[in-house]
């Protein structure tokens, strides 16, 4: 299981969309375009949080690993941490 | 919510407009663009119509106007559009603009007839010098040329051949000189030689420059001709074989002073014609350009008056045949400033009593107005290309606006060509009051008309390229991979521990082409990417093995939730129209029917994503067909996701589907059965079986619908597919290929391989793909998310009003 390195991203993207999805919306002034505003904040809140959060949860229990060249295993194994 | 959500609400009104005022009422009403006019006079056609008269008169100025406009063209004048558009002419300047502009046209009528008289003229006085010039060195020429016509034997020992001579031989000579078409002269020749038998002698010479021929205007080279014979018999015959040719005689001089005074005279015309032909010119100018200056306004104006009398022609008289009656559509929050309207157009045409208007009920349905500023106006038009919206129904276009680039970008996803789709939408918005873009035609105009569009739907796919990870094909590792490498190899683990895994050294590196990670070795995979796909799998060669089953997963959670919004946005409906049996008879079930099924299929998703890892890889379950033996029941009970869920579901879908079908029937045919009473306008007859008929089709395609539009989101995964198919390609034939050429010649191979790469990458990549995404995620929301809740069936609301009239100057416009 790998939860450890999930907390973070988790928290801060969470905090992001969560501020952009609910809390900037309180803060948009009176005017006649604030509903279509503030729909698009939310709108786009939810659309983007959720599509990042497929992509971490996808990634989370890998199944089965990457099939790599050797020479490319050999170029990681020196050049990637 | 603002007004984008729902249509506004709309009333009917009725306006009362004096005989007097009501051109200045409509006038004001026309400036201001407030309201939709009925029209009440149907059955009548349009010669019968009370204001015809005035309309007659309209279309003359227009047309007097077009000949105007034209003429003006054709003169290479300037014609200045003016930058306000002038209200509509009150009706006591239309009589004088009527003298006017009818006077002005026969006066250039008259000046263009006798210009075009004058230069006739002069065209056949110039071509007659012409003659005369070149006709008089024929008769030198005679002289030296050999006989060739045998019927002139004794004529060749004469030094001079002219009319003296002849007059000797006692022949009657007649000479016909003139000019002829180039093109014609072979043929002319043959005739006269057919016809003639020899009776006459043609000598032609070309004249050197081109000449405007006067009936036609085109320029052609001309040949002079002369010829000389003689008796009665012949010199019909030639002028009639002129006449056929159409050449243009001029009387030939007999002696050489007559062909002399005749030059002069000519010459003296001559000069005559230019001066005059000029000033005629100059007045001509004249007059065009003072027309110039305000034949733009006057344009304007007509046609303003024009769709007034159009607009009058839609009013019925009452019955004291005073006072005009309009029925008008307007909406609500505009009452007032129609009433304003009104006053200041009674106040205008100065009359004592105003015009007023009241408002009256109605059960017909009004038509649809959204009102939309320019951002807006684009999301809101892929809507109504669909159906305008049926009056007072939730609006999708709200939501269109952030949904609709969402999913072109899940379909186009690439950070590369997202940025550069953003730029160019950038340009589009940063310029849009340059007059160039305004004004342009056809592709350009869609495309600068869907600026906002583009913009967003750049920047949302710089988002989804960041996620996929794909720029130009190629993955940036900003964060670390999660994947570790050398966590493979034996040397990194404990002795003991290498009896349970299957581990690597170089020679097992060195000896197999292909290695795959495996996940259950501890430390090979580290966690997850925080942002996005991780970027080992750009090198890896089973890239597609992880990618499609992400991607189709993503997918079909994306399109349940996009349908389930839809659904839910069918509940607002439901309340607004006062039926809240609907919410519970047909909102509900559906949400349930959707939820319990492809709700369970997302949590059965997001279960074996968290739940099963490497270790458990071998037992875990294949979500499709555990999904599949949820319908069918097999024999065997396979092991289940998890303990003990085989058969909820379905008790739950039955029974939405009994109660959908059924429910929504009999409250219909209840509610229906207490509101036939009180039904007028609409005579329908409450018909059980046709509410049962329309409700179970209803359920049927819901409940089919439902499987068919989540498998239809699936296009999601396969455009993004293709898209990074064809990105990948692109970069391993041309880039790659350019890049791994040796540096001597790299250079000079490298910049034509990048000019191509950018080309191919514009045209197929960005416009092809481009448009095809689009059009894909233009369907997903006409079809598979519209068709949970919206009817559009209503008409839009076209307003009276001047703006929407055309304001530039086309000519076929005015035509």
């Amino acid at each position: 299981m790998a939860y450890n390195s999930l907390t973070v991203p988790l928290i801060m993207m969470s905090m992001f969309w969560g501020l952009m999805g609910f809390l900037v919306p309180w803060f948009i002034p009176k005017r006649p375009n604030q509903g279509v505003i503030i729909s698009m904040l939310v709108t786009c809140s939810v659309c983007c949080y959720l599509f990042w959060l497929i992509a971490i949860l996808a990634q989370l229990n890998p199944l089965f690993g990457p099939q790599v060249n050797n020479e490319t295993i050999q170029y990681l194994k020196y050049h990637w941490p | 919510m603002g007004s984008l959500f729902r249509s506004e609400s709309m009333c009917l009104a009725q306006l009362f407009l004096q005989a007097g005022t009501a051109y200045e009422c409509l006038s004001a009403l026309g400036e201001r663009g407030l309201v939709q006019f009925r029209d009440l006079n149907q059955s009548v056609s349009s010669f019968q119509r009370k204001f015809v008269g005035e309309m007659k008169r309209c279309e003359e100025l227009e047309r007097i106007l077009a000949y105007l406009v034209q003429e003006i063209n054709k003169a290479d004048i300037p014609l200045p559009e003016g930058e306000t558009s002038p209200p509509a002419p009150p009706l006591k300047q239309v009589l004088e603009m009527q003298e006017q502009l009818q006077k002005l046209e026969v006066e250039l009528r008259e000046v263009t007839k006798n210009k075009e008289k004058l230069r006739k003229n002069l065209l056949e006085l110039i071509e007659y010098t012409h003659m005369l010039r070149v006709t008089k060195t024929f008769v030198k020429r005679n002289v030296e040329f050999e006989p060739t016509y045998e019927e002139f034997p004794p004529l060749e020992n004469d030094s001079l051949l002219d009319y003296s001579c002849m007059q000797r031989l006692g022949a009657k000579l007649g000479f016909v000189s003139g000019l002829i078409n180039q093109g014609k002269v072979e043929a002319f020749e043959k005739m006269l030689w057919r016809v003639c038998k020899g009776y006459t002698i043609v000598t032609y010479a070309e004249l050197d420059e081109p000449l405007e021929d006067p009936e036609t205007g085109e320029v052609i080279k001309w040949y002079v001709f002369l010829i000389s014979f003689w008796g009665e018999q012949i010199g019909y015959k030639v002028k009639k074989i002129c006449d056929c040719y159409h050449c243009h005689i001029y009387p030939y001089p007999n002696t050489a002073e007559e062909r002399k005074e005749i030059q002069e005279g000519l010459n003296t015309r001559i000069q005559d014609l230019y001066t005059v032909l000029h000033k005629t010119e100059d007045y001509l100018r004249q007059v065009l350009c003072k027309a110039a200056e305000s034949v733009y306004s006057r344009v304007i104006q007509v046609r303003k008056m024009k769709a007034i009398y159009h607009m009058l022609n839609m009013c019925s008289f009452d019955v004291t045949n005073k006072c005009l009656i309009a029925e008008v559509w307007c909406p609500e929050a505009d009452l007032q400033e129609l009433r304003r309207a009104l006053e200041d157009g009674s106040r205008e045409s100065g009359a004592t009593i105003p015009s007023f208007m009241n408002t009256i009920p109605t059960k017909e349905t009004p038509p649809t107005l959204i009102r939309t500023n320019k951002f807006t106006e684009g999301f809101q038009n892929i809507v109504d290309a669909y159906g305008v919206g049926s009056y007072r129904e939730v609006n999708p276009a709200l939501f269109t606006i952030i949904t609709f680039p969402f999913l072109f970008a899940v379909m186009f996803g690439d950070f590369g060509h997202g940025f550069v789709m953003f730029l160019f939408a950038l340009l589009l918005v940063l310029n849009e009051n340059h007059p160039r873009l305004n004004q342009s035609q056809e592709i350009m105009r869609m495309f600068f008309d869907g600026r906002y569009i583009l913009l967003l739907m750049g920047l949302f796919s710089v988002y989804t390229g960041l996620i996929y990870n794909d720029c130009f094909s190629k993955s940036v590792n900003i964060f670390g991979s999660g994947w570790n490498v050398s966590a493979m190899y034996s040397s990194s683990h404990a002795t003991k521990e290498h009896k349970k895994m299957v581990l690597w050294n170089d020679s097992v590196v060195r000896h197999n082409k292909v290695l795959q990670l495996d996940p259950s070795v501890p430390g090979v995979f580290q966690g997850p990417y925080p942002f996005g796909i991780d970027p080992i799998w750009n090198l890896a060669t089973n890239r597609l093995t992880f990618l499609n089953s992400f991607k189709m997963k993503m997918s079909v959670i994306l399109g349940i939730i996009h349908m389930t919004f839809g659904v839910t946005l069918g509940i607002f409906n439901h309340l607004h129209f006062r039926k809240k049996f609907n919410i519970y008879l047909v909102s509900i079930p559906e949400l349930l029917f959707m939820l319990c099924i492809f709700g369970y299929l997302i949590f059965m998703i997001v279960y074996k994503w968290l739940v099963y890892s490497a270790e458990t890889s071998r037992v875990a379950p294949s979500i499709l067909i555990e999904f599949i033996n949820m319908f069918l029941f097999p024999a065997s009970e396979t092991i289940g996701l998890y303990p003990g869920k085989s058969g909820y579901t379905l008790v739950r879908k039955d029974s939405e589907e009994e109660v959908s079908l059924l429910g929504s029937q009999d409250i219909e045919e209840g509610h229906n059965q207490m509101e036939d009473g009180c039904r007028e306008v609409t005579n329908e007859e409450f018909n059980f079986g046709e509410i049962l008929m329309t409700q179970v089709i209803h359920s049927i395609e819901y409940c089919l619908g439902c499987i068919s539009n989540t498998a239809s989101y699936l296009r999601l995964w396969a455009l993004s597919l293709a898209h990074a198919q064809l990105s990948d390609v692109l970069w391993a034939m041309l880039m790659r290929v350019g890049l791994r050429v040796d540096t001597t010649y790299g250079v000079l191979l490298l910049l034509p391989v990048i000019a191509f790469f950018v080309i191919l990458t514009v045209f197929i990549l960005l416009i092809m793909e481009g448009l095809s995404a689009f059009l894909h995620a233009i369907r997903l929301h006409w079809v598979e998310f519209q068709n949970k809740f919206y009817t559009g069936a209503g008409t839009k609301f076209v307003p009276f009003s001047f703006s929407l009239l055309p304001s530039k100057f086309h000519n076929n416009d005015l035509a």
